[in-house]
């Protein structure tokens, strides 16, 4: 098991919002976009953030960055095993 | 007969077996001798005429095709003694380490073996990447077992020696062992074992790794030249599988004959050498074979290998027909559409036109003028594909014979759409079509103004040039590569074709407030720009008729435009915050006038984002650009011309009391350096956080220099005549800045290398003029004189050293970013911008959700913004004050 964390990441300024989201609206998004999960790019649930926002294999992550183009943006990660 | 449709669905490598080599060959290469006494290759030789046709019109005995179609067919050598493949000494390593010496079997307990055939069928399919790491898991841990759990032998460890030399550590002792050992024990390894080692036994079994038949390549891979002289000289591979040859065959004798083991070993030896160095001449710890005259021969790895390789040279990158090169050189007369032709290139270039009714006559005249008189026709294709050759045609009579159905490969003329194109082609700019223009003379001609996309000079550059064959391309290249619609430039959505130096220093001087022209100047100027219309009202009526530049610039504008904007020379005792200021360095442009403002690099020059030119395109279109670029910046190099512009050496000449100043300033800095020197050597100098007190110490003498020649610079750009030509030319950005002047006028400044003052050099002193750890300005590089007075020879020395860092930096970061560069491109050559506004690889991998995340084309945004508001508002609602 990972030791006690220090600090959660998830409060660090240059760590975008990350959530994990409900297998619907998943669905939904991946329809919209037209693509399948594995053609999403990819984010490893070793990742520190996936760890931090408990997410699992399959499951697919949205992400709000701060963008200098067009102030916020979205951006879909696929959670992969390895 | 309608060919069947095939894909490519894959494609597999592996390694050849000995029996696929023999299945291929058609002759066994048995003797090193290439040609009998007459010169006739000989049967069972390296050039046996079985291996493939060369000379036309030889008929291949193997297939019976001509040289044309024969495609060339393998023999192979019988090698006497295997011998290991280099390519794969790697691999046997591997597989020597992981097997069992006496059984075979993988180092792995069975339990554990079956478990990893189950996981390695699971991962294969879906995910291939992850099976290759099991195989580096498997292999890290057989490698450590040192008893084998099949059959229980004790293993000993295997030492590799690069490139090719395995050995045994044994209790006895470190054994060598020869490749026919090690492709026993290879082949001994069952197929199961071999799959989890990374094989796939039916393309690659281990033990083909050790070569016991070499394949000898095809004719047509080693083509023998004959020289001028009648001597033939044989390829490189040639003569390396000869002394193969010759080695195996001595071999064999050798084996025939029961020779002694030490002289077997040491032909062995040899024919491994000669293999592998066959295979690759650039091997570790051999040496390298050579050629009789001492140069390296070249190995099948080199012929693949690198630049100049069949990959990069070759295969990525080809040398094409219908495409020219010579050196560039400026001619202001023709459009930036335009490029200059030399008569002698338009003759070799050719576009092939069909003959029609339309343009039979035109046709006829073309084959009549023939392939040496400009404009004519080199070739000429008659219905049936058969291609004449009007060098030795009865011209006379083919122009008769002409007829619709015919084509005619006729010489470039003007109006016809090349590609021009500058190497490095950095970005999209550095290749833009251009409309022919023939001209006499052996260079190409380009408008300056195209100059900085391409970022060319005339300093002896040289350009390419490629025609476009078919109507497809040629209408795209018009279309779409044309240089007007690439003015704006897609990096930041600013207008990258402009002008420089001469346009722009004669901007600014036709429409400086000090310019009054006399009506023969007025027509002077417009009919360089071929302006068609009325001249205006004179600005002055009385005592005598005056016109302004500002009138004649107006003369350009489209009479609903408006702009406001600083000039560029709006700076220092110049400024201007609005139009109402008597520096006349604010643009005021209201329906179409230039009312107040002078025209210098801000307005004109290339590369200025959001200036009036990037203004006057994105609202009038590149028709109307190219009409400006063509028409309106020829005025300013006409007068330039008639007012004249030059430099001279008084022009950064200071007065003497201006040169008192800057001593004062100096000695000041100076005496502020000695003090800093002694606050240091007694100690009561602080260390900046994070420096040491040498640091610091630096630190504050840099800074303490540099803001004396801040000062240096203030008063050298008071006391210069602001209208002087040097002058103008850094006021406007023509060329030069205030730095320049300064280093002509009051001092060079600081020399640097590694951004510290120079110090390196004799112990504890730069040069030995000085003494030994002086840290004052002088012997650390601080230049105190100018280039109108001259330097000490000392100085000289600073400024040489320093000259030549910029120099060495120029030449490290051309190929570094080059580097880059190639990379960057090699990832994103295929990704594209989908209809839904994605990007995508071509796979249909998500890259982006919109293109850049704001779905905004930069080449049509306002300066990377979507959209200008305030300029949207002030379109609307009309001007503002």
């Amino acid at each position: 098991m990972p030791k006690q964390r220090k600090f959660n990441i998830l409060e660090h300024e240059l760590v975008p919002k990350h959530e994990v989201l409900p297998p619907e609206e998943a669905a939904r998004i991946l329809k919209e976009l037209g693509v399948t999960p594995q053609q999403l790019p990819w984010l490893r649930v070793t990742d520190p953030v996936a760890r931090a926002i408990g997410a699992k294999p399959g499951d697919i992550v949205r992400i709000y960055r701060k963008s200098p183009t067009s102030g916020e943006t979205i951006a879909y990660r696929y959670v992969v095993g390895y | 007969m309608i060919p069947e449709e095939k894909f490519i669905k894959g494609i597999k490598f592996g390694i050849l077996s000995p029996d696929y080599i023999r299945k291929m060959s058609v002759t066994a290469i048995v003797t090193s001798d290439l040609y009998d006494e007459d010169g006739r290759p000989i049967q069972g030789g390296l050039m046996d005429p079985r291996l493939g046709a060369i000379a036309p019109g030889q008929v291949c005995p193997t297939c019976g095709n001509d040289a044309k179609t024969c495609p060339g067919h393998f023999g192979h050598i019988e090698l006497a003694r295997p011998v290991i493949h280099v390519g794969f000494a790697k691999h046997i390593y591997d597989v020597l380490r992981t097997t069992c010496r006496r059984c075979g079997r993988l180092l792995l307990p069975e339990q554990e073996l079956a478990r990893y055939v189950r996981l390695l069928e699971r991962l294969r399919d879906k995910w291939p990447l992850l099976a290759n790491m099991l195989t580096i898991v498997v292999k890290r841990k057989a490698s450590k077992i040192m008893e084998c759990p099949h059959c229980g032998e004790k293993q000993f460890r295997i030492i590799f020696e690069k490139p090719y030399t395995f050995y045994e550590e044994r209790p006895e002792g470190r054994i060598q062992l020869n490749p026919f050992e090690i492709r026993e024990r290879l082949a001994r390894v069952p197929d199961d074992d071999a799959i989890l080692l990374g094989f796939d036994p039916q393309a690659a079994r281990p033990e083909w790794m050790v070569l016991t038949v070499l394949p000898v390549p095809p004719i047509q891979v080693r083509p023998s030249i004959v020289l001028e002289s009648g001597i033939r000289a044989e390829d490189d591979l040639t003569h390396k599988l000869a002394d193969i040859v010759r080695t195996n065959e001595r071999l064999r004798e050798l084996l025939d004959s029961g020779a002694p083991q030490k002289l077997i070993d040491d032909h062995w030896f040899l024919l491994q050498y000669h293999v592998a160095t066959y295979i690759d001449n650039e091997l570790p710890r051999i040496p390298v074979a050579r050629h009789r005259g001492g140069r390296p021969l070249k190995g099948v790895a080199q012929r693949l290998k690198g630049k100049e390789g069949r990959f990069r040279g070759n295969l990525s990158g080809k040398r094409v027909d219908y495409s020219a090169r010579t050196v560039i050189s400026p001619d202001p007369n023709i459009s930036i559409n335009e490029v200059g032709v030399p008569e002698e290139i338009a003759k070799i270039l050719t576009v092939r036109v069909p003959v029609t009714p339309w343009n039979i006559e035109e046709m006829r005249r073309y084959v009549l003028n023939g392939p040496n008189k400009w404009p004519g026709a080199n070739y000429v294709i008659s219905p049936d594909g058969r291609k004449m050759d009007l060098r030795y045609a009865d011209r006379k009579r083919i122009a008769e014979l002409l007829a619709p159905g015919w084509q005619v490969e006729r010489h470039l003329r003007d109006g016809d759409i090349v590609l021009f194109n500058r190497q490095p082609s950095l970005h999209r700019m550095s290749i833009m079509a251009h409309v022919v223009k023939v001209l006499p003379g052996r260079t190409f001609r380009l408008n300056l103004l195209v100059c900085p996309p391409y970022n060319a000079d005339f300093d002896g550059d040289e350009m390419n040039l490629h025609v476009p064959r078919t109507e497809e391309a040629q209408a795209e290249a018009r279309e779409l590569m044309l240089v007007q619609y690439h003015i704006l430039s897609p990096r930041y959505g600013g207008p990258i074709i402009g002008g420089v130096q001469d346009y722009v220093s004669g901007a600014y001087l036709l429409t400086s407030k000090a310019t009054l022209l006399s009506l023969e100047d007025v027509v002077d100027l417009l009919s360089a720009a071929g302006y068609k219309g009325e001249i205006p009202e004179p600005a002055i009526l009385s005592p005598k008729k005056r016109w302004t530049g500002k009138q004649l610039i107006s003369l350009f504008l489209p009479k609903t435009f408006n702009f406001r904007g600083k000039a560029r020379v709006s700076a220092g005792i110049f400024a201007c915050d609005s139009e109402w200021c008597w520096n006349d360095s604010f643009i005021l442009i209201k329906r179409g006038e230039l009312l107040t403002g002078v025209l210098d690099k801000k307005a004109v020059g290339a590369e200025q984002p959001e200036n009036m030119m990037h203004w006057l395109i994105k609202e009038y279109g590149s028709d109307y650009a190219k009409y400006v670029y063509d028409h309106m910046f020829k005025m300013f190099i006409r007068f330039i011309e008639k007012r004249g512009f030059t430099m001279t050496v008084d022009d950064v000449a200071l007065p003497p009391e201006a040169k008192e100043k800057v001593k004062s300033i100096l000695a000041e800095a100076e005496e502020k350096v000695r003090e800093t020197i002694r606050k240091y050597r007694e100690g009561g100098l602080e260390p900046v956080p994070g420096r040491t007190l040498e640091e610091t110490l630096e630190l504050e003498i840099l800074d303490v220099l540099s803001q004396a020649r801040k000062k240096v610079e203030d008063v050298v750009v008071n006391y210069l005549d602001p209208f002087n030509n040097v002058f103008i030319m850094a006021r406007t950005g023509a060329r030069g800045n205030e730095l320049n002047i300064t280093q002509m006028a009051a001092l060079l400044g600081q020399q640097s290398v590694r951004g510290e003052r120079i110090h390196r050099g004799y112990r504890g002193r730069y040069l030995p003029h000085f003494r030994k750890g002086d840290l004052s300005a002088a012997p650390r590089g601080f230049v105190y004189s100018n280039f109108y007075d001259g330097l000490s020879p000392i100085e000289v020395f600073f400024h040489a050293a320093g000259g030549r860092e910029g120099l060495v930096d120029t030449a490290v970061r051309t190929s570094q970013s080059g580097y880059m560069q190639r990379r960057l491109i090699n990832a994103l050559q295929d990704l594209r911008v989908e209809y839904d506004g994605t990007v995508r690889t071509p796979y249909g991998e998500l890259i982006q959700i919109r293109y850049g995340e704001d779905g905004v084309d930069p080449m049509k945004s306002s300066h990377g913004k979507a959209v200008n508001i305030e300029r949207a508002i002030e379109r609307v609602i009309g001007w503002r004050i």
